[in-house]
């Protein structure tokens, strides 16, 4: 190690979600030089999760925001270290370590861990953003038991508005799905169970204009995109489910990406790039639950570690 | 790390708008996880800032007046003053780095 580089990380993981922190906790814990970048709030999309309930072990459900402090701690106390920078890419040599530029500077890793996530798409429409953990929800699993007999709007025409559609209406008193669109990609499974339900009613061809409330949401205003027919729905929640896009920008020309923009792995987590792992929502076929983000970060953090062994890059 | 001292809507106007140093306020309230999050930030940014800018936190819950004279519809927001004036408002999580640029603006 010269004086004028820096030391060599043997984990860098960008990312601190589920994925990013457990992938951590297990390079730090074998010992592993461990570093893990995030832009944003640590503890990703699960900190702003009110109440997880089907994380095993915690039979009355835990908070996300615990539950990310604590996962936090974990991680600091067994020697990772967590930065708050945002990282803006990621250059593998053709021999010797990665290098990574963040907003704070330039490191190197022999390994990378990127578990950057996906973001959820917006609806972008006034009220949005103000009622977000107030009645607007992009995850109906999480927030539907928080709206037992009050009617509200899902909107999408895929399989995971339809799915979270029929999800709440476990506790709803009625489901309005919305869809911009005459038809649905939905599959003709999912399809049959709405159209058969007698607690959802669809709207077709209608755009959610603005989402109106004092504090909550109190309801939500449509337009029809063939009639321009306007009308506001008294709801109490708003649930969007138009797609996610995962924040896989560092990792194109890298590595290989599906259409949708997940990067391709191996059930080790291993992408085509010797040493570069992709774990969690970012990957393609993510089951996107904390569980099995959590299971991710562990399995990729294991797989680069036997990768540093077969390097003959010995522990820290 | 010294925790963020509380502010409240009978302090506000001694501990605010008439503080000798600018000031940041940090609106939250126990059940706002991103609020939680932000909070360990604040508080590392009044030890660094210490003596230069004065930093509180005001529960919404707790303190009705102040959060809807300044019309705060959404928390975390962190609002800075200078000389009783509102100089700058941050809404949301946003990272230290950003927060920093932002007080820094603020407090020029």
């Amino acid at each position: 190690m010269t004086a004028d580089r820096p030391e060599t990380y043997d984990i860098a993981v960008i990312g601190a979600g589920g994925a990013g922190l457990t992938a951590a906790l297990y390079g730090a814990r074998a010992r592993r030089r461990t570093i893990a970048f995030e832009r944003l709030m640590t503890g990703g999309q699960i900190a702003t999760t009110e109440l997880v309930e089907n994380y095993p072990g915690f039979p009355e459900g835990i908070n996300g925001t615990d539950f990310a402090l604590n996962l936090v701690q974990q991680v600091e106390r067994f020697g990772a270290e967590l930065r708050h920078e945002e990282v803006q890419a990621i250059a593998p040599r053709p021999e010797g370590p990665f290098q990574i530029e963040t907003s704070g500077g330039a490191y190197d890793a022999h390994t990378v861990i990127a578990t950057a996530g996906a973001d959820y798409n917006k609806l972008g429409v006034p009220g949005e953003d103000e009622f977000i953990g107030r009645g607007v929800s992009y995850c109906a699993t999480c927030d539907a038991a928080f709206f037992q007999d009050q009617e509200v709007v899902v909107v999408g025409g895929g399989d995971a508005a339809f799915d979270e559609a029929l999800y709440t209406t476990r506790y709803a008193s009625k489901v309005w799905l919305v869809h911009r669109r005459d038809s649905f990609r939905a599959s003709g499974l999912l399809q049959e169970r709405v159209f058969g339900n007698a607690k959802i009613e669809i709207i077709r061809n209608t755009v959610v204009e603005r989402i109106v409330g004092a504090g909550m949401v109190e309801g939500a205003e449509l337009r029809n995109v063939q009639t321009s027919e306007v009308r506001t729905l008294p709801v109490g929640a708003v649930f969007i489910f138009i797609g996610q896009t995962p924040n896989s920008h560092l990792l194109k020309g890298l590595v290989d990406l599906d259409k949708g923009g997940h990067a391709r792995v191996d059930l080790r987590m291993r992408t085509k790039v010797p040493g570069l792992f992709v774990a969690g929502d970012l990957r393609v076929e993510a089951a996107r639950q904390l569980v099995s983000a959590c299971g991710d970060g562990a399995t990729a953090a294991l797989a680069a570690e036997a990768y540093l062994a077969e390097l003959g890059i010995g522990e820290g | 790390m010294a925790a963020t001292p509380e502010v409240t809507d009978a302090t506000f106007d001694a501990d605010v708008m008439k503080s000798e140093l600018p000031v940041l306020v940090d609106f939250w309230a126990p059940w706002c996880g991103p609020c939680r999050m932000v909070a360990p930030i604040v508080e590392e940014l009044g030890e660094e800032y210490a003596g230069r800018v004065s930093f509180y936190k005001m529960n919404t819950d707790e303190n009705p007046a102040v959060p809807s004279q300044y019309g705060i519809r959404s928390i975390p927001s962190l609002l800075i003053f200078k000389s009783g004036e509102l100089k700058g408002t941050i809404v949301g999580f946003r990272p230290k780095s950003d927060l920093k640029k932002r007080l820094e603006e603020a407090i020029a």
